[in-house]
């Protein structure tokens, strides 16, 4: 597939590879705007599991025996297909996760459990997803370290005057979502290193909106770790990713203890392996592994600036075509935005609108998306939520709006 | 009208709608609609059933010996659901509203169209309900 950065992007052929959305759902055809929650996964993707199970399935590394050989290269090719991906210096920097929240969880307790001394601190952002707030939660209170949070303008954005104020020499860690789920903001993370890091914090993005969305260079940001997972960009479940530059993850100690993160172990003594190994106790996900890279083989054959742009231009059009009705409370309008569309209509609740959208077969996320301190923040309960992939079509958005606004003039 | 019969009713009636999906909500919220209004005073956080992603106020009170439930919800579609519990339990007794079986949800498949989530929601106010009438049937035995 070879596309520019232009208006003809072939649809009908992205949509052939993702059969999940050729049905039919209470009678009407799927609209899947719950892209944020989880993408639909391409045939590569789920072909490549498949075909690892019938034909390579063996647990990896220490095997000797052909499969094992063949499972083991499947797995570390993805390793080195995710550091390409989002350039790390080497494919040892890379670790496999169940996914953003593990890869974050991981953080928290070695870096975090190591790193943090009574009244040290840990800044997060006011739009963190739970994922980004309770880990930091845990590790505080048992350190001792406070946990500090910063705060957001009326349009979701962070408010970087505010960071810098927060910046001591007692800031220890820094851990900011890089694109939020619920508002879609993106966040400036590069300038956010920096700044954390003129203060010897270190820094973990949480990465999972991101990385189906933009093109992430990790040496570029110069982060400390980037954590992302592999369900939300076309990817299985289960499956997720910590990236770490190779002197911290050395530095820290392992997350879990178990088979495949050793070196030697006795009653009286155990040496840790090395990294990535370190922090991949137990036998992993393997077919998840490698369907990840079938997943990335799919986003770089369409590109990130394609997909970007196709999912720019819907986010665009749905905004737009929104603002014209009565009421319509949009919650975050950043400037740098992702295509997230959160809101809510004056009169009715989002709840209500989640259920009759689905009875017109459109899936889209409605509560507090994982986000309850951010629902404190712009005083909600919860909003409505449509989210875009590149796989949706502009017609799907002109259906959505159409079907929501006659929704909404019968529940008025 | 017993309980029994009253759950027969409701499967009877959503029997016609054959498993729409559509029109089952619909149907639903109409009969949220008819629900009698809810006491503003009685709008309280103690008076919240918990378990649902949508609010749910429910209060009980005893009149010549049958329990009154008075329900209400901030979404149309919830505000539906309680209503068939309201409709179904009360101004009955409260032994009966203990010992009876609430069927009626299995019945018209109301898990295939409300989700596990809202099934969860439906079950805490069953629940809630029934304990209000283990309450007072616990007082009027005193």
């Amino acid at each position: 597939m070879t596309l520019t950065l232009k208006d003809q992007l072939d649809l009908t052929a992205i949509r052939k590879q993702f059969h999940v959305l050729d049905q039919s759902v209470n009678g009407n055809p799927l609209i899947y705007f719950d892209n944020a929650a989880t993408t639909q996964k391409p045939l590569a993707v789920i072909s490549e599991i498949s075909r690892y199970y019938t034909e390579d399935n063996a647990n990896i590394h220490r095997g000797i025996h052909t499969l094992a050989e063949r499972a083991t290269a499947a797995y570390e090719n993805t390793r080195k297909s995710i550091a390409q991906f989002i350039n790390a210096n080497e494919s040892e920097e890379i670790i496999f996760t169940k996914g953003t929240t593990d890869s974050i969880n991981l953080v928290a307790h070695s870096l975090g459990g190591s790193l943090l001394k009574p009244g040290d601190e840990v800044l997060i952002s006011c739009m963190e997803h739970h994922s980004n707030i309770v880990p930091w939660q845990l590790i505080c209170e048992k350190t001792k370290a406070v946990l500090k949070i910063i705060p957001i303008n009326d349009q979701g954005e962070l408010i970087f005057e505010e960071f810098l104020n927060l910046l001591s020499d007692r800031t220890k860690i820094v851990s900011m979502v890089h694109i939020s789920n619920t508002l879609g903001t993106i966040n400036p993370v590069k300038e956010v290193i920096a700044a954390a890091h003129k203060w010897g914090a270190k820094v973990l993005i949480d990465g999972a909106q991101a990385t189906p969305h933009n093109k992430i260079d990790v040496k570029s940001l110069n982060c400390d770790f980037y954590a992302f997972s592999g369900h939300k960009m076309y990817g299985p479940t289960g499956v997720g990713v910590l990236y770490g530059k190779r002197s911290l993850l050395e530095a820290i100690p392992p997350y879990q203890g178990g088979g495949e993160m050793i070196k030697e172990v006795s009653f009286t003594q155990t040496t840790y392996n090395e990294i990535p190994f370190k922090f991949e106790a137990g036998t992993p996900n393997i077919a998840g592994v490698t369907g990840l890279n079938k997943a990335i083989e799919f986003v770089q054959s369409i590109g990130l600036d394609q997909i970007s742009h196709h999912e720019n231009k819907l986010l665009l059009r749905a905004t737009t075509q929104l603002s014209e009705i009565e009421g319509f409370q949009p919650m975050g309008t950043a400037s740098e935005k992702a295509s997230v569309i959160s809101f809510n209509v004056e009169g009715v609740h989002p709840f209500d609108l989640g259920v009759l959208l689905d009875a017109k077969g459109i899936a889209i996320r409605t509560g507090h998306h994982c986000t309850q301190p951010l629902m404190d923040r712009f005083i909600v309960e919860g909003t409505a939520r449509a989210s875009f992939a590149i796989y949706n079509t502009f017609e799907e958005v002109d259906q959505f709006v159409s079907v929501l606004s006659s929704l909404i003039k019968k529940l008025r | 009208m017993s309980i029994k019969v009253r759950q027969e009713e409701i499967i009877e009636e959503f029997g016609l709608l054959d498993g729409d999906l559509e029109m089952s909500i619909n149907y639903l919220i109409e009969l949220g609609d008819q629900l009698a209004p809810f006491p503003v005073n009685n709008k309280i956080d103690d008076f919240i059933v918990k378990g649902c992603q949508s609010k749910v106020w429910l209060f009980a009170q005893e009149e010549d010996q049958r329990v009154i439930f008075h329900a209400d919800s901030n979404t149309v579609v919830t505000k539906g659901l309680v209503s068939l519990l309201v409709r179904v339990l009360s101004g009955h007794r409260a032994e009966e509203i203990l010992n009876e079986d609430i069927y009626f949800p299995d019945k018209i498949g109301m898990g295939r169209f409300i989700g596990s989530q809202r099934s969860n929601g439906f079950s805490a106010m069953i629940k809630q309900m029934k304990l209000y009438a283990l309450a007072i049937n616990i007082k009027d035995k005193k």
